[in-house]
């Protein structure tokens, strides 16, 4: 018997259940949906993450005062004062950190914005004009410069929320709004960016670092130095030169003592992509019990199938067919059923995650990009074949041991 | 004239200790027309299922146009079936939806006989029982001794040697039956098969030359027939 015809057969066997044979295969098909469902929605998910962590500049390093919390619970790097002018002069030499490009230190802290009779109670981010590079920001109006910066100038750039809750209707740009009884001048304002990213620049106001340290939050540390390595290659080594720098900077020997933390986005967009990853496998397991459990009922099926066509088994044998034969159509049957059950999974499962990134992405506003997950329909439509094999397997012996006269006796 | 089967002491019990056959001794001449009569459970299904290949004896020989059944594996005896033996049944046993040329077609798929020529040789088979006109037509279709000469069709299609027929009217009118018979007669007299045939009724037995009467297990005659049957009826719609 050749493939052609076996297969042929085994599509008329089937076609001559039509209802039963859709029903059968309705678990593999819910199987390889839920698998390629989640397999490009985590693919979805996964590429957001990163477009975004990319977005603020893979060739960025940032240095954060105090030492690496030793767990949930270890708040002593929040109290951290390390940071201090002096190590950003050491970091500025060539000599000790050739990969640096720029550098930019900032400080954090909480204020009062008032404006009239509003108040607002918002972060504040002390930072210079590279901060526009870095965070790939898009200001109204202007945003301070390194002279503002270095004269310790009364500027202001606010965040939309913050324009949103002490203005009302008004141009905010030109104005003078209050922090800390010290008036500020408002020289740009930053669009809302939707909620979507990682760094939320909208509840914050930003002001040249000088400034913050100074007028505001009176201290003489930084809470982060962001820098820019001059490429994505330069940055694990540069990371290691800023470390050497600042430990001789600190007159640290030992790397365990570090009061200071070194993180890249490198290590940041590898992280997070482990653990999609990691979620994205775990949800593909559980999936794979709906295969398991269309598996089953696939066996279930073949075997009453086997049951009804005993004659058929038994005339097919009288007429010459060796047991090998009928064992290839039973398990072809089984692995078509299987295998069209997956190829329904697969077109079900793409369509369903399109129409969820597009909902996604319309919805929340965000980059969302549909992801064909060929790894997944490769793994749908072979583990759907392998599981007509395997489940298939036990009946298809179980017709081909039929002897012929017990078959063309049983009514 | 050479003796295309051979059985001696031929036997058939089962593990429940039932013996269906007990040692059958006979053997047919190439192109005869024999048939087996006998009371149900005498035992004549069995031998048809032994003289067909579907069983094997529990004792005695079994010479199939000379050679020894005993030495064939599964594999040869599914090829020897397919190749030299054709089928019968009582319930015709056709596939359901299945056009009559898909049924007819259907020993082929088991053959050696290349693919370019299933076709042809179907549509041979299907018009020499007189159904060219229901070559598309589905078994449900198709009136029982229809059905019938469908299945005919189907044992005539690989040009087997012997056709075992087990009770080919058993299930037809007697005008249908008298059809088949004349069909069977003419397989016999003008292609030279050689017939095999199960049956209870006298008039159907009496087509053949032959008769072999069962009785519990046991051969209790072996006769040939005087006044044969001839049915001249023309079978070709």
């Amino acid at each position: 018997m050749t493939w052609k015809h076996i297969i042929k057969t085994s599509l008329t066997g089937l076609s001559t259940n039509r209802s039963r044979s859709f029903l059968t295969i309705l678990g593999i098909v819910i199987g390889i949906t839920s698998i390629m469902l989640v397999v490009s929605l985590g693919a979805g998910a996964q590429n957001l993450i990163l477009g975004q962590i990319q977005g603020l500049g893979s060739n960025t390093l940032t240095v954060h005062a105090g030492r690496e919390p030793s767990g949930p619970s270890d708040v002593s790097f929040l109290y951290s004062d390390s940071l201090k002018e002096k190590d950003v002069i050491a970091l500025k030499n060539k000599t000790n950190v050739p990969g640096l490009k720029s550098i930019m230190p900032s400080v954090f802290g909480a204020v009062t914005v008032s404006y009239g009779s509003n108040s607002y109670q918002t972060s504040i981010f002390g930072c210079t004009d590279l901060v526009v590079d870095i965070m790939d920001l898009n200001p109204i109006g202007e945003f301070f410069t390194e002279q503002d910066v270095s004269s310790r100038s009364d500027t202001v750039v606010l965040g939309s929320k913050v324009v949103e809750h002490i203005f009302d209707n008004e141009d905010p740009i030109g104005q003078k709004v209050k922090i800390k009884g010290r008036n500020f001048k408002v020289i740009g304002t930053l669009p809302a960016s939707g909620g979507g990213s990682i760094f939320n620049f909208d509840d914050m106001v930003l002001v040249p670092y000088t400034t913050a340290q100074y007028y505001i939050l009176g201290q003489k540390h930084f809470s982060e130095i962001i820098m820019q390595a001059v490429s994505d290659i330069a940055v694990p080594s540069t990371a290691e030169d800023i470390k050497t720098t600042l430990r001789e900077s600190h007159g640290i020997t030992d790397p365990t003592k570090d009061d200071f933390n070194v993180s890249t986005q490198q290590d940041l967009a590898k992280r997070l992509g482990t653990i999609t990853s990691i979620l994205t496998y775990f949800l593909v397991a559980v999936a794979s019990i709906a295969l398991f459990v269309g598996g089953v009922g696939i066996m279930n099926i073949m075997l009453v199938a086997v049951t009804e066509r005993t004659r058929e088994i038994g005339l097919r044998k009288a007429l010459g067919a060796t047991n090998k034969d009928i064992l290839s159509q039973f398990l072809i049957e089984a692995i078509c059923l299987t295998v069209m059950g997956g190829i329904i999974g697969i077109f079900l499962g793409s369509v369903l995650a399109f129409a969820i990134s597009f909902g996604l992405s319309k919805g929340l506003g965000v980059d969302w990009q549909y992801i064909f997950p060929w790894s997944g329909a490769m793994l749908g439509f072979g583990v759907s074949a392998l599981i007509g094999l395997i489940f298939g397997g036990y009946p298809a012996s179980q017709a081909s041991k039929k002897s012929p006269i017990e078959a063309l006796r049983y009514e | 004239m050479q003796n295309i089967i051979e059985v001696k002491n031929l036997s058939k019990s089962y593990d429940d200790g039932t013996v269906a056959l007990n040692g059958v001794t006979f053997s047919v001449r190439k192109g005869e027309f024999m048939a087996i009569m006998g009371p149900s459970g005498s035992g004549k299904s069995t031998l048809l299922h032994l003289l067909g290949l579907l069983d094997i004896p529990t004792k005695g020989s079994y010479h199939l146009d000379g050679h020894p059944i005993s030495s064939y594996s599964d594999i040869d005896l599914a090829r020897i079936r397919n190749h030299h033996l054709g089928f019968v049944f009582q319930s015709f046993n056709l596939l359901p939806r299945t056009s009559v040329l898909e049924n007819v077609k259907l020993p082929l798929f088991y053959s050696t006989v290349p693919e370019i020529e299933w076709e042809m040789k179907a549509k041979k088979a299907v018009e020499d029982v007189g159904l060219g006109h229901r070559m598309f037509h589905e078994p449900a279709e198709l009136s029982g001794g229809e059905k019938q000469r469908v299945a005919i069709a189907r044992a005539l299609v690989n040009d087997p040697d012997i056709i075992f027929a087990d009770e080919p009217t058993g299930n037809l009118d007697s005008k249908s039956g008298k059809n088949v018979m004349a069909i069977i007669q003419h397989l016999n007299e003008e292609h030279g098969k050689t017939i095999i045939l199960i049956t209870h009724e006298t008039s159907t037995a009496e087509h053949s030359e032959r008769i072999i009467h069962l009785i519990d297990g046991e051969i209790d005659s072996d006769h040939k027939v005087r006044n044969r049957l001839k049915t001249t009826d023309q079978y070709v719609k």
